[in-house]
């Protein structure tokens, strides 16, 4: 394999990561400026963040995403995936086509069009906008990213396992709590932190169907940036930037030694 | 002590018209869909019996194995386990343990958790289970590694695990799926043995499905020879080698040389058969009452032909001559493909008793083959 770094394959590297994290790097640089104007650099400051942890609305935001992405992501989780259990256990029922469309529609939905339709609803069934809209609709859009995520898995997952769980005398439920969900739980887990990320940043949706005194933190943000971008949203943003990277950070380092255990335990188990 | 074989030979539950059978598979039929998988079948297995499936993949014979677990149930017919209707019953609720192709270990649990989960399952309490786990763990001497999980495992610890866990319950019946079928030949070799052995100290019922002849003529007692769904032949082994019942049967277990005739003489117990291709007469011991005129099968197996530079003292029947086509060398035997002047091969396999053999046969030697009357078997059918 040719290993050299030609001069092209440098540029396209260079060019290709500045367009994804230039603005991002922007974005923390400016949370330390000294200056309350964004563009203007002047002098190494944490005021902002300090002064983002006293700002009431900031703070009030920030738990209500939290409370929604954490109820709506476990709701989603279960919902979702009992949604893979029946798409691939029962294989040939009458419009099953129509079924597995219909999980997957919500994917490519504009959110808009999901937002919108939820409104719709709520105003028809006459239910207050609040906190509780915003964690349905959540629950609504993600459940079907659950789905696909544990689908993925249970594809390859051996029937035999269940059926040797019957065998040796455990009822259905038993076989689903001791065999099933242990063995695809890490794919519920990244369903479950998938359904979370995308509660946490949604925008639209929650726009569509918050009411009085549920505003969340991208709610909140982008309000606030239409007065203008202060530094205490680029410190909030930097926050959020920090939480999610040390998140996929733990998350690989981790995964990548069960690999490398798993691996060496392999190797030991052939060699005796 | 005596050896497994003394006892063998004298269990014959199935040649005892008062015995009554452990499993009684009664005209059962299989259909998914439009594919019959089983065919109208009817088995009887005895109480302590190694019963060997035997067949080719698609014959229906797993299919008959997870029906007795209660993964499947019967379109038509029904199943008796010691005299129970099983239909309806689901398989957490019936006393057989299976034992699976894949061994279907429990990744997330350890040795010992795979093991005491059946037992767990009955409500045991937890000092049994640990009893139990542990002499469990001693019989398939599996002692190093019972904290490990599977994937710390070689093929043949694995397979060791699966089967422990399948008679921990104390099934009244332990069913095996292609259960050697992962390892390789030497491992194959000796699990045989340890299984045959198992069984015997446990005292359980075996079932086993296999399409490996070989495996099934080792441990089983007896061997149903499955095909397209309905079985072929039910019988020992040596009766399945020696007798079949059918060219089918002949052809399937082992070598054999197929010859089609016509009955030409039947009488003084002997039966003559004129071979018109090979130009061969074929006198034989009446294995079967067969009438003059009629188009039988002749079955001989290659090492009960022999090969002569000489021409044997009568060649009017038995005989035959050619020239040396092929030779196989196995160590143990030899087996030779001798090419008639008809153009047919024969095959003739010998065993080598000598280290040496002075002026062995070489290829296009001229040689004669021959046998006795009473070496192969007359098929009907």
């Amino acid at each position: 394999m040719n290993t050299t770094w030609s001069r092209f394959n440098i540029a396209s590297l260079v060019v290709g990561f500045a367009f994804l994290y230039l603005p991002i790097v922007l974005l923390v640089i400016y949370s330390f400026n000294e200056s309350r104007l964004v563009t203007v650099w002047a002098g190494f400051s944490v005021k902002w963040y300090v002064s983002l942890f006293h700002n009431q609305s900031f703070i009030d935001a920030a738990w209500v995403t939290i409370r929604v992405g954490l109820f709506s992501a476990t709701v989603a989780t279960i919902l979702g995936t009992l949604g893979a259990l029946a798409m691939t256990r029962y294989t040939r029922f009458r419009g099953r086509l129509l079924f597995s469309a219909m999980i997957y529609a919500p994917l490519v939905m504009p959110e808009v069009i999901t937002g919108l339709s939820m409104l719709l609803l709520f105003v028809a069934v006459g239910m207050d906008r609040g906190i509780w809209t915003i964690t349905l609709a959540h629950i609504t859009f993600s459940m079907c990213f659950v789905a696909v995520v544990v689908q993925s898995r249970l594809v390859t997952f051996d029937r035999s396992l269940e059926e040797a769980a019957m065998d040796l005398g455990a009822t259905p439920v038993t076989t689903f709590f001791k065999v099933t969900l242990p063995v695809i739980l890490p794919a519920v887990v990244s369903g479950w932190m998938l359904a979370f990320t995308l509660s946490l940043d949604d925008l639209v949706i929650s726009s569509f169907t918050s009411g009085p005194g549920a505003t969340t933190l991208p709610m909140r943000i982008y309000s606030q940036v239409r007065l203008g971008v202060t530094p205490e949203i680029n410190a909030a943003c930097t926050i959020l930037i920090a939480i999610v990277t040390v998140g996929v950070i733990i998350a690989s380092i981790a995964n990548k030694q069960r690999e490398v255990q798993r691996a060496r335990d392999e190797q030991a188990a052939a060699r005796n | 002590m005596k050896s497994l074989g003394s006892f063998r030979r004298k269990f014959a539950p199935w040649n005892d018209p008062e015995a009554k059978p452990f499993i009684a598979i009664e005209n059962v039929t299989k259909k998914f869909a439009d594919f019959t998988a089983v065919d109208d079948l009817s088995l009887n297995i005895y109480n302590r019996e190694f019963f060997a499936l035997l067949g080719a993949s698609g014959c229906g014979k797993s299919t008959l194995l997870r029906m007795l677990a209660g993964f499947e149930e019967p379109t038509a017919g029904r199943i008796l386990l010691d005299g129970q209707d099983m239909r309806g019953i689901p398989p957490y609720k019936r006393p057989v343990n299976m034992m699976f192709q894949s061994y279907a270990l429990f990744p997330h649990m350890t040795v010992e958790a795979n093991i005491a989960f059946g037992l767990k399952q009955d409500g045991m309490n937890k000092a049994d289970i640990d009893t139990r786990v542990a002499e469990m763990i001693k019989l398939v001497k599996l002692e190093r590694f019972v904290k490990r999980k599977p994937h710390q495992l070689s093929g043949g610890q694995r397979q060791r695990v699966a089967l422990a866990r399948a008679v921990a319950k104390r099934p009244k019946v332990l069913l095996l799926d292609e259960p050697l079928g992962a390892l390789d030949k030497k491992l194959r070799e000796e699990t045989q043995f340890e299984l045959m052995d198992l069984q015997m100290k446990l005292g359980l019922t075996f079932v086993v499905v296999t399409h490996d002849q070989e495996e099934a003529m080792t441990m089983a007692d007896r061997i149903a020879v499955m095909d397209k769904g309905k079985v072929m032949q039910v019988a020992t082994p040596a009766e399945v080698y020696e007798a079949p019942n059918s060219k089918f049967v002949a052809d399937f277990i082992g070598n054999v040389n197929m010859f089609e005739g016509m009955t030409e003489n039947v009488a003084n117990g002997k039966i003559e058969i004129a071979v018109a291709p090979d130009n061969m007469l074929i006198r034989t011991d009446a294995t079967k009452t067969c009438s003059v005129g009629q188009p039988v099968g002749f079955a001989i197996r290659p090492e009960k032909i022999r090969i002569s530079r000489k021409q044997p003292a009568d060649a009017t029947f038995n005989s035959a001559y050619g020239e040396m086509w092929d030779i196989a060398y196995f160590g143990d035997m030899t087996v030779f493909h001798v090419k008639l002047d008809s153009g047919r091969i024969i095959k003739a396999a010998s065993l080598n008793a000598m280290r040496t053999v002075e002026d062995p046969f070489g290829y296009d030697d001229k040689v004669w083959i021959n046998f006795d009357t009473d070496a192969g078997i007359v098929l009907t059918a």
